[in-house]
């Protein structure tokens, strides 16, 4: 099977956000990047399916800036076989984001499955796997978190609300977007992470498959950091003092409750 | 004024009420307020939709469509959008909302911002803000190019207003064409919660890895309940196995906006802060005075949640008395 697994690289959930100049994104400098975790899911999924069919391949694909071709190798190191960097600047939205990954998925000669993480934690748009099988032309099944493999049949686990689930059905060539409690990811070894340094990584340009900003349907502008809070109410007395003046002014101030 | 559509997210033949704070916020900027619901036999559902203001109601019904699967329903509006051509779509970001909508977005074109947690219609467009870093940072969206702008808006974002329930309305049909669908949906196991889900509930109580095991989350789920509250965790909660991923706050989990967020147990970690920061009122209730989740809450105990919380469930009570 040809296994394909779209990675973005995000910065670490414990970076603390500073502005750029003109407000339209973030001031890069001292930022700790790592491979989204739900992509994480994504990647370990291909693996444990490749592992079970022999003569698969698992290819992971990036669309970023330079920086993310790290992303591809830390998937390497966990044991993909091929990379591809798709050259996409870093203000792209979703929407060209996955017309540059459906394009690039259409130059490869056979596709089985695309696997994706739910949503990528900086932007959590949760757009791009849906526009992505829309542009490549198969079904998507999103938030994902268990697959019954049956030949070219799968039975898919969606969480929905309250604890419930969709057990959909689809049949390849389809997008999957994973989400915890698919799998444990692996940890990628020593030896592997100095192999996967020495693997080619194969850069594709917008230009080569048609993609141009004119496929940028929003942008951000004006992004600001939360304003600080003012300084909230402290409510001091004994346990039964402080719940008392808590749900008082829940009631009578807050009018909340 | 602008023409707006609004896709009424139905479940087992019940409007999700986050839809009708969409329809709600629409009339009252008087625009022309379509509702469109999808689903099998669902023309009873339309009084609702003009008691919340729309001006007119659309269905789509058939059999097939009667559970949702994202291919038959993007089928179903990518359909209404073609024949109605709105200038505007929303749509609430749910679990169905946030899946569907980007693949309708792909169908007809249009530019679409998802999970906005502020909206407003000014001519034939909207400007509309969303978190960014999970909350970290706030947006505003500029919507590039003509095609037909779309959002899906965090519920609880907008607020609900009063339905008049004088109002009926006629709903008018749209047929689609469903043939060749590749995914079926086999079954909709019911999670057995009796709880709201945290992403729209009006009040969540979270708690965090001080409540020690999974069994001492009995005191926070009867906090919840004395309210109708959703029960949410950190990720030091969930990671110690004390409560499901669904349940867990924070970057890596679910994000939240209810009026009201009650914090037991959680320092507030960066993380978790960026997911629940939104929440119109913030109450902590932690050990450590030194606790970040102190500077965002809006009422802080510091106490002992093992005593606290048991005591201002009896005074949540005797409030409903």
């Amino acid at each position: 099977m040809n296994l394909y697994v779209c990675i973005k690289q995000v910065p670490d959930t414990e970076t603390k956000i500073k502005l750029n100049a003109d407000s339209t994104g973030i001031d890069p400098a001292g930022i700790k990047w790592i491979m989204s975790p739900y992509d994480e899911f994504a990647v370990e999924e291909a693996l444990r399916l490749k592992e079970k069919n022999a003569g698969s391949t698992v290819t992971v694909v990036s669309a970023g800036p330079d920086r993310a071709v790290e992303s591809l190798r830390t998937a390497l190191a966990m044991g993909a076989d091929n990379a591809i960097h798709v050259e996409l600047p870093d203000t792209a939205d979703s929407n060209m984001t996955a017309k540059a990954l459906a394009n690039t998925l259409k130059k490869e000669a056979n596709v089985d499955l695309i696997y994706f993480g739910k949503e990528a934690i900086d932007d959590g748009a949760a757009q791009v796997p849906q526009l992505t099988a829309a542009y490549f032309g198969v079904p998507s099944v999103t938030v994902v978190f268990g697959i019954e493999y049956n030949g070219t049949t799968l039975k898919c686990k969606r969480e929905i609300e309250g604890g419930s689930y969709e057990l959909v059905e689809v049949s390849t060539p389809a997008v999957i977007a994973g989400t915890k409690g698919l799998n444990e990811p692996r940890y990628a070894t020593l030896p592997n992470i100095m192999k996967a340094k020495k693997k080619e990584v194969k850069a594709v340009k917008l230009a080569d498959i048609g993609v141009s900003t004119s496929d940028q349907k929003i942008k951000n502008k004006n992004i600001q950091l939360p304003p600080p809070k003012q300084a909230g109410k402290k409510i001091d007395g004994d346990a039964p003092a402080q719940a008392h003046a808590l749900a008082q002014a829940l009631r009578n101030e807050a009018k909340v409750i | 004024m602008a023409k707006v559509l609004v896709f009424v997210e139905q479940r087992d033949g019940k409007n999700k009420k986050s839809s009708f704070e969409l329809i709600a916020a629409s009339a009252a900027a008087g625009n022309e307020t379509h509702a469109l619901i999808v689903g099998d036999s669902v023309t009873a559902l339309a009084n609702e939709c003009a008691q919340y203001g729309a001006n007119k109601v659309h269905v789509v019904q058939d059999a097939a469509l009667k559970n949702y699967s994202a291919e038959a329903y993007a089928r179903a509006v990518t359909t209404a959008i073609k024949s109605l051509s709105p200038e505007i779509v929303l749509a609430a970001h749910t679990p169905m909302g946030k899946d569907l909508l980007p693949i309708v977005a792909a169908q007809v074109d249009g530019a679409l911002a998802t999970d906005c947690t502020s909206l407003q219609f000014s001519g034939s467009s909207i400007a509309v803000k969303r978190p960014v870093y999970s909350g970290k940072a706030m947006a505003e969206v500029e919507f590039v190019g003509s095609g037909v702008k779309m959002a899906t808006v965090r519920p609880n974002s907008l607020g609900l207003p009063k339905p008049d329930t004088s109002k009926t309305a006629d709903a008018a049909s749209i047929t689609v064409d469903l043939s060749g669908l590749k995914t079926k949906i086999l079954e909709i196991v019911k999670g057995n919660s009796a709880r709201p889900d945290v992403t729209e509930a009006g009040i969540v109580v979270s708690g965090g890895r001080s409540l020690k095991s999974a069994e001492n989350f009995k005191i926070i789920e009867d906090l919840a309940d004395s309210v109708g509250a959703a029960v949410g965790a950190s990720r030091a909660a969930v990671d110690a196995g004390y409560r499901p991923h669904r349940d867990q706050v924070g970057q890596t989990g679910k994000v939240v906006s209810p009026t009201l967020y009650i914090a037991c147990g959680i320092s507030g970690a960066i993380q978790h802060l960026a997911g629940m920061r939104t929440s119109k009122c913030i109450v902590a209730i932690n050990t450590d005075p030194q606790a970040p989740i102190f500077q965002i809450a809006d009422y802080g105990i510091v106490g002992d949640l093992f005593q606290v919380v048991p005591a201002l469930t009896n005074e949540f009570k005797k409030l409903k008395e």
